[in-house]
């Protein structure tokens, strides 16, 4: 694999290939700005590493698949992980069948309830999010994610992958009732609360398309 | 179709708007604008509402004569049927409604966010498919167009960052509104204390922002550095999710829009981010900037021309008027 190739370039944060101890990795680098001052540049950059790192640990100690953290470096910024090489959930969904595409949402759906069984919000879960490697699928970026117990933040967290479903999915539109499945399944508080809330989610006006 | 006059008063703006439409661009034949002052406090709806009522009938002479136009070349009344305060509002719509029946002219009314954001693209030519960075007294919103309306991308989830700088220098006895003082007193200072900077997702929430100000100025900070922090700390986190619209929309301009974007600090913040971005940046002239009347007529006549019709009966107010509820046949 090429090194310093970038893979991804977001408003926040640069993505490219790296080796680390001669492991393939990635670097996820949060971009200055030279628009804010230095002193909530750096705050803000920190802060956001740190708490990355430390969701992205605490996921994978949960038993979700996650990159493994090979190193933070909380000044600069930066943190290198795992390279998961798989393909994004994106651009093979529609090349499963059905029924494949029913376990593979099922399993999202567990891992997402993994995730919410100890109160972790990723912020972001769309397709291009999961990685499948194998059988097993991977969550990235969670620059967007907080820790959070509150009933709000879990359906707004699954409403953000319901949005993608309809929005870049719609081919498929059965995908997020299998992932519901899948979650109900994991999830270990009421589950149907938050298929409740996400309901109202999408009726508050600023949601409806 | 080519004159709308169009009257504005969602707050504490009653403003009077004679617009021309020139292929497709808007052409302001006049813009009169007048602000209630609260003697102390913030803005009591009943006391604007009754501001408006006493001088609309002056603000309305005065753009006809500013316009040089007479009552019968107007072809089309528009106003401002919502968000905003209720008596305000009301007072308003009683004007336009009264004012079209009598000069036997059609009346439209036009939601007050949307015509922030199509007054930039109507009169700034190069302006053509901005995100909107608006942000006044009562609202913060980035707003893009896709499928087919005009999206929040980002809000504020609790108060107008107008209102967050209002009730700070409310604090510091300073007049309504406070921000442009506040923009004076904090370029007095380059000392940051630390305030908290809150965005959740793309929102966006400036009430700990306020709390922690007023705080501060309790224990005895200096008000410029309080100043001087707030405008930092508001104005990064309203620029980050205006970059993240504009990455999430992919749009290459970005549009400024409300009293607060009058603030030179905001502009050279958003412009910064803009360049960094390889996208363009633009701000209406000020009068554009605030709440007035020639946006709303503009509005207006894009809509009729667009084939929206309304009658009396439809044309109540709406107070809670959302940007993504506009039905949007012009683009």
């Amino acid at each position: 694999m090429n090194p310093n190739k970038i893979l991804y370039l977001g408003a926040e944060a640069e993505i490219k290939t790296s080796v680390y101890l001669g492991l393939s990795a990635v670097e996820k680098r949060r971009i200055r700005k030279s628009y804010r001052i230095p002193e909530i540049d750096h705050m803000l950059i920190s802060a956001r590493t740190k708490e990355e790192s430390k969701l992205i640990m605490e996921a994978r100690i949960q038993g979700v698949a996650v990159p493994i953290i090979y190193d933070v470096d909380v000044e600069n910024g930066i943190i290198t992980m795992e390279y998961i090489d798989g393909h994004r959930i994106k651009d093979i969904i529609h090349r499963l069948t059905e029924k494949e595409r029913k376990r593979i949402c099922e399993k999202i759906g567990d891992g997402i309830a993994r995730l919410h069984n100890n109160d972790i919000i990723h912020g972001d879960i769309t397709t291009s999010n999961m990685i499948l490697v194998d059988d097993t699928i991977y969550f990235i970026d969670f620059g967007l994610g907080c820790k959070d117990s509150e009933i709000e933040a879990k359906g707004v967290d699954l409403h953000v992958l319901m949005e993608a479903f309809s929005s870049t999915h719609s081919l498929y539109p059965q995908c997020f009732d299998y992932v519901l499945d899948g979650y109900k399944k994991r999830f270990q508080g009421d589950a149907d609360v938050i298929c409740k809330k996400i309901e109202e989610i999408v009726r508050r006006g600023r949601y409806r398309t | 179709m080519t004159i709308c006059l169009g009257i504005e008063g969602t707050a504490h703006t009653i403003g009077v708007g004679i617009i021309k439409s020139d292929k497709g661009r808007c052409q302001v034949l006049s813009n009169v604008i007048k602000g209630y002052h609260p003697e102390k406090g913030g803005i009591h709806p009943r006391e604007a509402a009754n501001h408006h009522a006493t001088y609309v009938a002056d603000v309305l002479s005065d753009s006809i004569k500013k316009a040089g136009v007479v009552f019968s070349a107007v072809d089309l009344i528009s106003f401002s049927q919502g968000p905003g305060l209720g008596p305000c509002l009301r007072t308003v719509a009683t004007a336009a409604r009264a004012l079209s029946l009598k000069l036997k002219k059609p009346l439209l009314g036009v939601n007050h966010c949307v015509a922030h954001l199509e007054i930039g693209r109507g009169t700034i030519p190069e302006c053509i498919d901005p995100v909107l960075l608006y942000v006044s007294g009562a609202n913060t919103q980035v707003i893009g167009f896709a499928e087919g309306k005009y999206r929040v991308f980002g809000e504020t989830l609790d108060i107008g960052l107008g209102n967050c700088l209002d009730k700070f220098g409310r604090s510091l006895d300073l007049e309504f509104p406070a921000g442009p003082k506040i923009e004076e007193l904090a370029k007095k200072s380059k000392t940051y204390v630390k305030l908290p900077y809150s965005i959740k997702g793309m929102d966006i929430a400036f009430s700990g922002l306020l709390t922690a100000a007023m705080q501060e100025k309790k224990q005895g900070t200096s008000v410029e550095d309080i100043c001087f922090s707030i405008q930092e700390t508001a104005f990064a986190a309203l620029t980050e999710v205006t970059e993240r619209a504009m990455a999430h929309t992919e749009k290459k301009e970005v549009l400024l829009g409300g009293g607060v974007a009058c603030n030179m600090r905001l502009r050279s913040m958003v412009e910064t981010m803009a360049k960094a971005r390889g996208a363009r940046f633009f701000v209406p002239s000020r009068n554009l900037c605030v709440d007035n009347g020639a946006m709303i007529a503009w509005l207006g006549l894009l809509m009729y021309e667009s084939g929206i019709r309304m009658t009396i009966e439809d044309s109540m107010i709406n107070q809670r008027f959302r940007t993504d509820m506009v039905q949007v046949a012009w683009r």
